[in-house]
């Protein structure tokens, strides 16, 4: 049921390589995100999986069968787009029952089968309704509901909700986090979003570049970032990398520290700085200083943080909380 | 538009564009005109309208000349090379918008360089291979020189108006499990209606015009109204009212369609080149 | 981006395609090489040879090599020169026609007025009109010298009316052809102006851009690329007028290249002769074709 395994995956368009072999197993009900910037290849990859893109070597195995070759349809997954990708001249119900008409369904259990996931999805009152008179989210809905009914082992989101205005991304995500415990199939779901990939994942998967940097779950990723990179594309505001002299102390090329993870004083600290900017978020302040040797950095300071630009403070980063990384980026574990 | 035109100025631009508008249209409304007119008046050119309307002269066109056979030649023409050349058509556009390889570009402009070659070049052996064939005067043969002689247009037409419909949409009935026909049949077709519907009257158009290969190759059993019209040439059929209403037959549906197919009669027009 | 799957239906979707265009374009073009090295005519099936037979391709009929003899006879042809001539002509004028009426009745179109969509049907209507019935209904009931409708308006204000067909019937064949082809340049130039920009029309009217600069260095640019497209499209058809003068008769002052093949083939059932000169027409449409692709390409590309 619903595993999914990459063996040494890769792509390739002649001499342009786009994934240089990815290998990941993940496990059935799993909720797997791919994250990292764009172009980074998590698109591909996940294309990769669907049958949408042919693999250059390597195979990938679902439920343990291989299907490195077989057609998207035969694979027992099913896709959302970025776009959605409805189609614009069918009905909502002509949308969601498509892939059970292709599959030669009998009429009365199509029509069974739209009504649940019609009345699951909020979209009862809309059947007969055409795409293009649908709300954003009612189009992810239907997007939605056209993967739901088919039954799949596995789920793939491709950016769903990189189209959807702000509240309405809070929403959905919160939507499809309760159908995925409610389904308990298989997801894998890409995003450029470092955000939506701490919320919703079990475990995510950061790319750069088509390689593998890490797997692991949000708070593995947050706490023991393996790479540079990791640490610097997980959580937000970015960590602040400093490297030169006072990266040496800790015999590293380069050290990292979270913004959160910053004491504040204004008497005495390990680096003096000077407030250039400072944000007022309400709950936080983000202070962006000037911290001479270590360079600019941000400071989060919790609640109204009454901070005059120009005024001189001082950091104290919390010991267990600074990550070390040699100069080929990799973390130095003591 | 966020200013307002002067009245003045509007006026005098719609005077101008009416009378530029009716100089062009002209010919064809004197032709319709003359058509109604007795065979005196029509040469008398001095009374501009007719003393007494009358439709005689059409009824002596159809009776002399058969006006209905060569018509329904015209429409079957026309539809029928319009529609096996959409047949072989769809699935060649389909492939070059969405499953592209490193040739396509160049495929695509050798189809059209197809055009560049002169008919003459082709007219003696494509006269004598119909002659052998006993295709000369058959409907069938007719039909397959104009879907070949429309069939790079009507793929370059194609071809841009698919490229307008995401790729995404395609990939989804693919994990819906439609195979390409399918794709093809409910999901590409259905959403490219109007950019089909435009090539679809450009062809006709073009095929119900088309004067020289029906010329060439047609003399009278899958005559079109080319030839209809062809024979008004001779000096035998010179009288203005009948020529004029067989020229009013002739070119009626095709303006008539035009008509009222407007909006996708101008994106035809425009080969889909000029958005 | 695709499976190679897709790739492969790709492939198998345009290869119906492919091949009826390569016969379409091929086999005629080698048989018309072919018969144009042959001494061939219809009328004279058995003439006396004293060279060897090549093996019948289509039939038994005695057909013998003639070297280039065929085009030896249609290039020293005076109505050869002639009718290469009319094409060029034909071509250049109708196109400087469409293209400079084209902007102009273009620019008044674009501007509003009442019944737009009324006045812009009218001046499409003569790109709808069959070849055939324009140039009867212009040759009889526009310009008959005795009761047409010009000799009529020439009449009534005292002027002799002109006897288009006898004393200038190239004129003639160029005015009906442009009557067709205007019509055509002006709606690509039209669809092409509707998309400039609003913003940089209000943007030139600011900076109080003249009317005759906003349109030399505004709309001119814009307008490159259409008329790219307008000379292009209409060359193609203009190299193969044939209606026009098939119907009206005007073989000799006006005959264009397609009309003598035609002639020499179909009429004078010299299908050696008329082979020669197809192949001359496509050496001519080729040359025409790559000094056009040359010209424009640059502009097609962007």
């Amino acid at each position: 049921m619903g595993t999914i395994s990459l063996k040494n995956a890769r792509k390739a368009f002649g001499d342009v390589v786009i994934i240089p072999g990815a290998s990941l197993d993940i496990k059935n009900g799993e909720f797997v995100v791919f994250v990292g910037p764009s172009g980074c290849g998590k698109s591909t990859l996940l294309r990769m999986i669907a049958g949408l893109e042919d693999l250059t070597s390597g195979a990938i195995l679902i439920d343990g069968k291989d299907m490195t070759e077989a057609a998207p349809s035969k694979r027992g997954l099913s896709m959302v787009f970025q776009s959605y990708a409805l189609y614009p001249h069918m009905s909502v119900r002509g949308n969601i029952s498509f892939g059970l008409k292709m599959a030669g369904m009998p009429k009365n259990e199509i029509d069974a089968k739209v009504a649940k996931a019609a009345a699951t999805l909020n979209l009862t009152e809309y059947l007969d309704r055409k795409p293009r008179q649908l709300s954003g989210g009612q189009r992810q809905r239907v997007a939605i509901g056209r993967a739901i009914v088919r039954n799949p082992e596995g789920f793939l989101f491709d950016e769903p909700l990189s189209n959807l205005d702000a509240a309405l991304r809070v929403n959905m995500r919160l939507e499809i986090m309760q159908m995925h415990k409610d389904l308990g199939a298989t997801m894998i779901y890409v995003t450029h979003d470092q955000v939506e990939a701490m919320t919703m994942a079990d475990r995510i998967v950061v790319l750069n570049r088509g390689n593998i940097e890490q797997v692991g779950s949000p708070l593995e990723l947050y706490n023991r970032p393996d790479s540079l990179f990791v640490a610097g594309f997980i959580g937000s505001p970015k960590m602040n990398l400093i490297s030169g002299k006072p990266a040496e102390k800790f015999d590293a090329q380069t050290i990292g520290i979270r913004p959160e993870h910053l004491g504040i004083s204004l008497k005495d600290g390990t680096w003096p700085a000077k407030i250039s900017l400072a944000e007022h978020l309400g709950a936080d302040t983000f202070l962006h200083v000037d911290a001479g040797p270590c360079g600019m950095m941000t400071v989060r300071a919790a609640g109204e943080y009454d901070a005059a630009p120009g005024a001189k403070i001082f950091l104290t980063p919390e010991p267990d909380r600074i990550h070390c990384f040699d100069k080929d980026g990799k973390a130095i574990r003591k | 538009m966020a200013r307002r035109e002067t009245m003045q100025r509007k006026i005098f631009i719609t005077a101008l564009a009416w009378v530029v508008g009716l100089i062009v249209f002209f010919p064809i409304l004197w032709t319709v005109l003359t058509s109604f007119k007795t065979e005196g008046d029509a040469i008398n050119i001095s009374g501009f309208f007719s003393t007494g309307w009358t439709t005689e002269a059409y009824s002596v066109v159809q009776s002399r000349s058969n006006y209905v056979q060569f018509a329904w030649n015209s429409v079957a023409l026309a539809l029928g090379s319009t529609f096996f050349a959409l047949v072989i058509a769809i699935p060649s556009a389909w492939a070059m918008a969405f499953a592209p390889g490193k040739r396509t570009k160049d495929l695509l402009m050798w189809m059209l360089s197809t055009k560049m070659m002169p008919p003459v070049g082709a007219l003696i052996p494509i006269y004598l291979i119909f002659r052998d064939l006993g295709l000369l005067d058959t409907r069938g043969g007719i039909i397959t020189v104009l879907m070949l002689l429309n069939l790079p247009i009507i793929i370059w037409m194609l071809y841009t108006y698919f490229k307008e419909i995401p790729g995404e949409i395609l990939e989804a009935s693919r994990m819906d499990g439609a195979s390409l026909g399918k794709e093809l049949l409910y999901v590409l077709t259905p959403m490219a209606i109007p950019g089909i519907a435009s090539t679809l009257l450009l062809n006709i158009i073009l095929a119900w015009n088309e004067a020289f290969w029906t010329l060439a190759l047609t003399t009278k059993d899958a005559a079109p109204l080319t030839q209809f019209i062809a024979s008004y040439s001779s000096p035998e059929g010179l009288f203005w009212a009948k020529l004029s209403a067989a020229s009013t037959m002739a070119i009626a549906p095709i303006l008539v369609l035009g008509w009222f197919a407007q909006k996708q009669l101008v994106r035809g027009l425009t080969f889909g080149a000029v958005k | 981006m695709a499976t190679q799957q897709t790739r492969t239906l790709g492939k198998l979707a345009v290869s119906p395609s492919v091949f009826v265009l390569f016969m379409w374009m091929i086999v005629p073009l080698a048989m018309t090489i072919y018969f144009s090295f042959l001494r061939y005519n219809l009328l004279d099936p058995n003439p006396v040879c004293s060279l060897l037979t090549p093996g019948a391709l289509l039939d038994a009929e005695n057909r013998c090599l003639a070297g280039f003899t065929n085009y030896y006879y249609f290039l020293t042809d005076p109505a050869f020169f002639k009718a290469m001539g009319n094409s060029l002509k034909l071509v250049g004028w109708v196109l400087a026609i469409s293209v400079a009426g084209g902007t102009l009745l273009a620019l008044l179109l674009d501007q509003p007025f009442f019944g737009r969509g009324f006045v812009r049907i009218m001046m499409i209507a003569p790109f709808l009109v069959m070849p055939t019935v324009s140039a009867l209904v212009w040759q009889n009931m526009l310009m008959d010298p005795v009761s047409g409708f010009f000799a009529f308006i020439s009449k009534s204000i005292g002027l002799q009316p002109i006897d288009w067909f006898t004393h200038h019937p190239f004129a003639a064949v160029v005015i009906m052809v442009a009557w067709q082809w205007v019509p055509f340049a002006t709606l690509i130039l039209l669809t092409s102006l509707q998309s400039l920009d609003e913003e940089q029309k209000e943007a030139a009217e600011m900076d109080g851009t003249p009317p005759l600069s906003y349109f030399w260095y505004i709309v001119l640019p814009h307008l490159i690329r259409p008329m790219t497209v307008v000379v292009l499209i209409e060359t193609i058809f203009l190299l193969n007028v044939f209606a026009e003068i098939y119907v009206t008769g005007t073989a000799g002052p006006a005959g264009n290249l397609p009309f003598l093949v035609y002639q020499y083939g179909l009429i004078a059932n010299d299908i050696g002769g008329a082979s020669a000169g197809g192949i001359v027409a496509v050496i001519l449409a080729n040359i025409v074709a790559f000094f056009l692709m040359r010209m424009i390409g640059k502009n097609l590309e962007a």
